[in-house]
């Protein structure tokens, strides 16, 4: 009873999902990470994000889990996000990697 | 006891000399340990207590150096870098047992990568682990480093690095480490020279009490003769004074040695890389790439932002000529929504110019943009990979539509005159055959069309040599139409910046090199060195 509850109110939000292709000089490294994580922390929603459309995802609230992914530079990353706010974070996210992560 | 030269690669330009200082290692284990409990707390309270003293540290330095610290800290704080301690906490290992192993797995993580810049983070990994193993062990890791030291050792930590003062005149040789960590980008913009990969250092007990780095040349020679000694003040000295040279003329317009006017222009993506930047260093913009407007993926970008950010430049630019490319999408800048997913040979395919011709409704929108900006400085259009006349007569037309569009609506705009860039063997042998208003030669292309060889790929890197006669030969006959139909030609490869090539280029006739920012007092000095 409690499970199916549980269920119902994590389908009220279909995952919304996005790629974006990384622009900066060399990737998601140190200091983009920090920034894509710092940014995802601010949205309740769950955001994931993975080198490829069928996964497999990685938390983008981790810069421990997000530099494990070693995305470099040219990749398309693939986002999805679930949650009451997910269309902000997905528009935030995809502005930080479109924006090059302010490294142009 | 004889000299040792070791030989490694330059990560940091520059020369030092100085007394050796080894980078020692500490394994101190910890005394006693405690039960589960204890030992998850004593592990909590080192984390804890690494990212405050981190914290402490970044209140003390600026810019990049905190950036670094930064990403430490946030390593620190997520519970996903101690998870695997933990678990080994819990099953009864030591605390300071289960951090160094759980580090280890992350940092060979690091190690395995393909990327040379991800292996290089690893030395960020073993400055966090050492942090905390300090805090663990109650030792102090970092050991007092005079500044003017050579440092030397495996590989050096960005805590160690920032804890010695480098305007004392120090340098590093390392015996593993990489131009791509962080202590390198440390190194290079406080000016300490530093060599890496110089191998297996080799002395067993004592070590040498003198060095000698050259971190142009990426060599080190310990306990050095008098006379090697002696030769290298010598170079240090000169050195010191061709720098001070260099930064002198970096405002001053480039002249050969007989006088003649060289015209040194910069190549920028976004408005942002000209935001700290003198435009006196400079006789205007000779290549501003537009790629960078149309990545990403919030689609393609409409008229208004485009003509923002052209303004922004042109405005920077202070009347100074502007060359903007059209968008050079294709080949290894594949642009989604635009470039064409999946051809066999993208270098050969619809990229540049074709592609804009291709998709009209995309490159219409630039080219509004463009007449706009241009009422606000002296604005050029260069379209890429042009390989035969009726491309430029197509854009022409089409910039001609648009310029006259414009007018009728009411709206401020001007005809940028229209040129080519010279990145196709057919153009350049060809030139003459364009209406183009300007050449601007892209030797980067130039070079890998001409001697069917890219430079990305390493086992036929060596063929793609921009110095070729051939090449050479493609520019002189560029540069001979340009004089002939009373039009210029310019340079904006990575050729004009490679001062090894200066004196070639010249040669042929070029008065005018396209270079980055970084790279214009390097070629104005170079180019006083050289006879026309």
């Amino acid at each position: 009873m409690h499970d199916a509850n549980a269920n119902r109110a994590a389908q009220s939000f279909a995952p919304l999902t996005a790629s974006a292709v990384l622009v900066n000089p060399v990737g998601l490294h140190a200091r983009p990470s920090v920034k894509l994580t710092q940014l995802a922390k601010g949205f309740t929603a769950k955001i994931e994000i993975a080198l490829a459309a069928e996964g497999p995802w990685t938390d983008a609230k981790s810069p421990v889990k997000v530099m494990r992914v070693k995305a470099p530079q040219g990749a398309t990353l693939h986002f999805r996000v679930n949650g009451p706010d997910a269309e902000a974070a997905l528009a935030a996210m995809l502005a930080l990697v479109h924006d090059g992560f302010g490294e142009a | 006891m004889g000299e040792i030269h070791l030989t490694g690669h330059p990560a940091s330009p520059g020369l030092a000399i100085g007394p050796v200082a080894v980078l020692t290692t500490e394994v101190a284990g910890r005394a006693e340990k405690g039960d589960p409990a204890q030992e998850a707390a004593a592990l909590k309270a080192a984390i804890e207590g690494a990212a405050a003293e981190l914290a402490d540290l970044i209140a003390t330095v600026h810019g990049e150096a905190a950036e670094i610290l930064e990403f430490q800290v946030a390593m620190l704080g997520d519970d996903a870098l101690a998870e695997g301690a933990y678990e080994a906490v819990a099953g009864g290992t030591a605390a300071d047992e289960a951090w160094r192993a759980a580090l280890e797995a992350e940092i060979s993580g690091y190690r395995a990568a393909d990327e040379e810049y991800f292996r290089a983070r690893a030395a960020d990994l073993v400055d966090i682990r050492d942090r905390v193993l300090a805090g663990l062990n109650g030792a102090n890791t970092i050991s007092e480093i005079s500044g003017d030291s050579i440092v030397t050792g495996d590989d050096i930590s960005p805590s160690t690095f920032l804890a010695v003062d480098w305007t004392r005149g120090g340098a590093i040789a390392l015996a593993s480490g990489s131009p791509s960590s962080h202590v390198a980008m440390l190194a290079r913009s406080r000016g300490a020279p530093m060599v890496v990969g110089l191998g297996p250092l080799p002395w067993n007990g004592q070590p040498p009490s003198l060095a000698l780095v050259d971190g142009d040349a990426g060599t080190v020679i310990f306990d050095p003769q008098p006379e090697t000694r002696r030769l290298f003040e010598h170079r240090m000295a000169a050195a010191t004074a061709a720098q001070i040279a260099v930064d002198a003329g970096r405002l001053k317009p480039a002249l050969t040695a007989d006088g003649k006017r060289i015209a040194v222009m910069l190549n920028v993506a976004a408005p942002e890389e000209l935001a700290s930047l003198d435009p006196a260093i400079c006789d205007g913009i000779g290549l501003v790439r537009t790629e960078f407007l149309f990545e990403g993926s919030r689609g393609l970008p409409g008229e208004d932002a485009q003509y923002q950010v052209y303004r922004r430049i042109l405005e920077w630019a202070e009347e100074r000529p502007v060359t903007i490319r059209t968008l050079d999408a294709g080949g290894d800048k594949p642009i989604p929504g635009v470039t064409v997913d999946g051809e066999r040979n993208p270098f050969l395919g619809l990229r540049g110019i074709r592609l804009s011709l291709a998709r009209p409704e995309v490159f219409r929108v630039q080219l509004r943009a463009l007449c706009r900006a241009a009422v606000h400085g002296t604005l050029k259009v260069m379209l890429p990979m042009v390989a035969v006349p009726s491309e430029l007569d197509r854009a022409n037309a089409m910039l001609g539509a648009e310029f006259a569009a414009l007018s009728a609506e009411g709206i401020a705009c001007a005809r940028p005159p229209l040129g080519i860039m010279v990145e196709v063997p057919s153009a350049a042998l060809c030139a003459d055959d364009f209406d183009a208003a300007f050449y601007s030669i892209g030797s980067n292309d130039l070079t890998q069309y001409t001697m069917a060889a890219a430079r990305d790929i390493g086992a036929v890197a060596d063929l793609n040599d921009a110095g070729h006669p051939a090449v050479l030969a493609l520019i002189a006959r560029t540069v001979e139409a340009g004089l002939k139909r009373g039009v210029e030609v310019s340079l904006c490869g990575d050729a004009a910046a490679d001062t090894r090539l200066t004196n070639a280029l010249l040669a042929t006739g070029l008065t005018i090199l396209s270079v980055s920012p970084i790279a214009v007092a390097r070629l104005k000095a170079a180019i006083a060195g050289v006879t026309a």
